[in-house]
């Protein structure tokens, strides 16, 4: 459990770092690349396709093995079925990033900034997932066999 | 100087996806924030609390430590406490209703050719930039 917990707070530390120098921490950045009708800006693309590398080929390495380092087995969704509650809360979820400029990860990152603005999306976006969880018989998902 | 302003992008989208297959191929999960954010703050039932935490806690301080010594954000953020907390309900929800954000779905199910995430990413950026339209171009409430 103690090199789980380390490996978190490295990749943490590694996320907090990309969502810096990538500027997704800054919402006006985000919201310029939303603005197709204005004066657009491409670089969530950017980022979004430099993640996709690296992430394509952990998921290449991981499909020839059969457990993951420093667990016994791998907590991947299995779930393949495009549902309502896919369609509905992924479009719940555009229209809050669309308002804002945030999404869960930028938003986190911001507090790092003690701005009064980003402590109070992330304390409205836990209330948010707290009333899903109030509203919900959540269900164990379903992982893959390894 | 156009090189420049997509080196930025490239070399942190970089990081995060080299974070997330790290995620994956030391811990075998999903790094997803609102995923993490909602095991941090005890809001699952995989009792994925304390990884949450870390994970989060490694987030700020990243952050905090690129933006001292690398690069120091210059952020543009709305200060309507009303808007803030609209916004950050309906993600809060949304996020937890659609199994994931940005990074769950964006980041890491796009990368294992998940259909669920490949539809829930067209969805959120699709709705998020008629949203923006809406607000900028239409009622002009966002800056």
């Amino acid at each position: 459990m103690r090199a789980r917990m380390l490996a978190a707070i490295v990749c943490g530390l590694i996320f907090g770092a990309g969502l810096v120098i990538s500027d997704m921490i800054n919402p006006g950045r985000v919201l310029a690349f939303l603005d197709v009708a204005g004066s657009w800006d491409p670089s969530l693309a950017f980022v979004m396709g430099g993640a996709l590398i690296p992430s394509a080929v952990a998921n290449i390495i991981r499909s020839r093995g059969s457990a993951p380092l420093l667990d016994s087995r791998f907590y991947v969704p299995t779930n393949r079925s495009i549902d309502w509650k896919l369609v509905t809360g992924a479009a719940l979820f555009g229209l809050g990033w669309g308002l804002v400029g945030f999404c869960p990860g930028p938003a986190i990152a911001a507090l790092s900034t003690g701005r009064w603005e980003a402590a109070l999306f992330v304390a409205a976006m836990l209330v948010g997932m707290l009333v899903y969880r109030l509203s919900h018989r959540q269900r164990l998902p379903n992982y893959s066999a390894n | 100087m156009t090189e420049i302003n997509y080196l930025w992008p490239l070399a942190g989208g970089l990081l995060i996806g080299l974070s997330a297959g790290l995620y994956l191929l030391l811990n075998g999960r999903i790094a997803g924030i609102s995923g993490l954010a909602a095991a941090a703050a005890g809001l699952t039932h995989d009792g994925d609390s304390k990884l949450g935490l870390g994970f989060l806690a490694g987030i700020i301080a990243g952050a905090w430590l690129t933006a001292t010594l690398v690069r120091h954000p210059d952020i543009t953020l709305t200060s309507s406490p009303a808007l803030l907390i609209a916004a950050g309900l309906i993600v809060g929800y949304g996020t937890r209703l659609g199994s994931g954000c940005t990074s769950g779905h964006g980041v890491c199910g796009l990368a294992r050719l998940s259909p669920r995430s490949l539809a829930a990413t067209a969805i959120f950026i699709a709705v998020a930039g008629a949203t923006v339209f809406v607000t900028r171009h239409l009622v002009g409430v966002q800056p």
